[in-house]
């Protein structure tokens, strides 16, 4: 146990270190560093003056590992384009984000959940069929088009929700949120039905297939037998056992959510921080870019790491595998 | 093997035939959606193959465009020149019908550039992992192992956001096309070598690779000319499929500004363009490209489903 934990985290920080070495160069090789922090009337003694202050005349493991200590203490330096150190921005950018994250992540597993329960307990319904064609299709449609589609429906025909922004949002000390609000709350549906969507219909149809297998188990028939009725049956004894699978499933999607949120941010113009991500990208603005780089990869090794300690903890069968792996 | 001994036309006739009459194509015969999917396909292909022939204007023109063509809507004269649009006009004046044309020119050449090159590195890594093994093989499944665990779309996004901050700023636009390609390329590779491995480790202890090795073939050789041919299928269904993904990772990054550039625009960056027009009614410079894209998206996935079920004998 204690080989395969230490392995496996050993792993994550290999990963890490690699991934800051490609931020890191992005930093030092594009472009000058100091023709980006000095403006036109500049002296030789200024130029030698801020390359010995940033560390430039340094070896490069020298730098990387100077770099790496800033990166671990939210030092990410200052934004080419905003001129603001890239930690503030983040933080400011962060509470939209994970305001989105949160409610589309509420949203996809209620409805994912209640519309999977549904649609194997009506399976020949109807209704039942109608869902699962729409989930068809709706895991086809690209994410940005579904995000059209809800603006043009509900904006621009309809006119009852608003298409971009966050809406008044209250700061509580360094938060903002939306959530206080009726425009930030009327704000928030449609970019997190746009975001949740395809992690809905996936819930769906893992809670739909689960349930399916589950209703025809032995214990599911003696429990009919014993004359429970059909909500204690279906919720209290089938429903419980397909909750495993889905939470790993969740758990893996967290990750998927945060990236997926750059196009649901571009979409509706939200002041997070995947639009961040974006604009930085189109303006090649390094600093933002390799401090997003860095934080997402963090996010992801760690989800992933849980959740395969997770498994690990679970499932006795993978520790066969985890001596030989 | 029959026709060896038959004269080299008829062997090629009863080729032609015995195909004809394969499993594979009654299958497609009998399958209406596969069928509607291809024809799909067959259209937007050739109509982005022959675009500057069907195309009634030059779209990146300006000498041909009127900006009082402007806003035409679809099927109507203009107000002012008389002119009139099948699928209407964008604020420049420029053809929609046209512009799609070439848009679909270039999502095409992105996508099956960029699986083709995904295909290439995939099946050579994945190939090299099962047959060479040892601590080869762990260092390529454990690059892809990580990688999978990012979505391949933020990987593409990363790899265009890190190039392009290596590209020189003149070269930027010009070397969009590219670096798009490889950004998709290399954020899809996992997917081929991993069946590609899969599939190879099974092979790899057959009798004919080991007759190979016992008459000294070349590991290369047995590899590309013993192991491939047998392991085609797979990597046949892989390739469609992510055509279809390939297809809408290229349309997201375009529509986000990060991937063709305006002088060369693809469906996604149609689509970001008119999404700018929605709230002023010119509904049609966002709606047509978008049905472009999704019928392009929809039929390939099809296609790709319907391949996995024909090419998988366990479903006859």
């Amino acid at each position: 146990m204690l080989a395969y934990v230490i392995r496996r985290v050993f792993q994550s920080i290999v990963v890490l270190l690699v991934v800051g070495l490609v931020a890191f160069s992005m930093f030092r090789f594009v472009g000058d560093p100091i023709d980006n922090m000095l403006g036109q009337e500049r002296t030789q003694a200024d130029i030698d003056r801020l390359r010995t202050e940033l560390g430039l005349d340094q070896p490069f493991p020298v730098q990387y590992f100077k770099f790496l200590q800033g990166a671990a203490q939210g030092n990410f330096g200052v934004s080419y384009r905003q001129g603001r150190p890239v930690a503030t921005i983040i933080s400011e950018r962060a509470p939209a984000t994970l305001e989105l994250a949160l409610v589309s992540g509420f949203f996809a597993i209620t409805m994912g959940i209640a519309l999977g329960v549904f649609t194997a307990i009506r399976r020949r319904g109807i209704a039942a069929n109608v869902i699962m064609t729409l989930s068809l299709i709706g895991v086809s449609l690209p994410t940005f088009l579904i995000g059209i589609l809800l603006i043009y429906v509900f904006s621009v025909e309809l006119d009852w929700l608003p298409s971009f922004g966050r809406g008044e949002t209250v700061k509580i000390g360094n938060w903002s949120t939306g959530f206080l609000t009726a425009s930030g709350l009327k704000a928030l549906i449609l970019p997190a039905i746009t975001l949740g969507l395809y992690q809905m219909t996936l819930i769906m149809r893992l809670v739909r297939s689960e349930m399916l297998e589950v209703l025809r188990a032995d214990y599911i028939r003696f429990a009919r037998a014993r004359g429970l009725t059909d909500r204690a049956v279906n919720f209290h004894h089938a429903l419980k056992n397909t909750l495993v699978p889905v939470i790993t499933v969740t758990g893996l999607q967290l990750g998927s959510i945060i990236a997926f949120a750059i196009i649901t941010e571009t979409v509706f113009q939200w002041p997070g921080v995947g639009l961040l991500f974006i604009n930085a990208i189109q303006f090649v603005d390094i600093p933002v870019m390799a401090a997003y780089l860095m934080l997402i990869s963090v996010m992801f090794v760690t989800i992933n790491l849980i959740v395969d300690l997770l498994y690990y903890a679970i499932d006795p069968r993978l520790r066969i595998d985890g001596r030989t792996a | 093997m029959t026709e060896v001994t038959q004269k080299p036309v008829e062997a090629k006739l009863s080729r032609l035939a015995e195909f004809w009459n394969s499993d594979f194509v009654w299958s497609f015969r009998h399958s209406p959606v596969a069928i509607v999917a291809l024809f799909i396909v067959a259209v937007l292909l050739l109509a982005a193959l022959f675009a500057p022939l069907i195309a009634p204007h030059d779209p990146f023109n300006p000498a041909t465009l009127n900006l009082m063509n402007g806003f035409t809507p679809p099927g109507e004269p203009n107000a002012f020149t008389q002119e009139t649009f099948l699928l209407g006009t964008d604020d420049q004046g420029r053809d929609v019908f046209s512009t799609i044309l070439y848009g679909l020119r270039i999502s095409l050449f992105v996508g099956i550039s960029a699986v083709v090159l995904a295909m290439i590195v995939g099946v050579i890594l994945g190939l090299v992992a099962a047959y060479v093994g040892g601590w080869t093989e762990t260092l390529i499944m454990r690059i892809a192992d990580v990688q999978l665990t990012f979505p391949a779309i933020l990987v593409a996004m990363l790899i265009f956001g890190i190039a392009k901050g290596f590209t020189p700023p003149e070269y930027r636009d010009e070397m969009a096309i590219w670096v798009l390609i490889i950004a998709i390329a290399l954020s899809d590779w996992v997917q081929f070598a991993r069946v590609v491995r899969g599939a190879a480790l099974v092979e790899k202890n057959r009798e004919y690779v080991q007759a190979a090795r016992m008459i000294g073939r070349s590991g290369p050789a047995i590899m590309m000319r013993h192991i491939l041919p047998n392991i085609l299928s797979p990597v046949l269904v892989i390739a469609t499929i992510s055509l279809a993904l390939a297809i809408i990772a290229e349309a997201t990054l375009s529509f986000l500004g990060v991937g063709a550039p305006p002088t060369q625009p693809s469906l996604g960056t149609l689509i970001r363009i008119g999404q700018g027009f929605l709230f002023s009614g010119e509904w049609w410079i966002l709606f047509f490209p978008a049905v472009t894209l999704l019928a392009l998206a929809l039929s390939v996935n099809l296609l790709g489903d319907w391949l996995r079920d024909a090419l998988n004998p366990k479903l006859r």
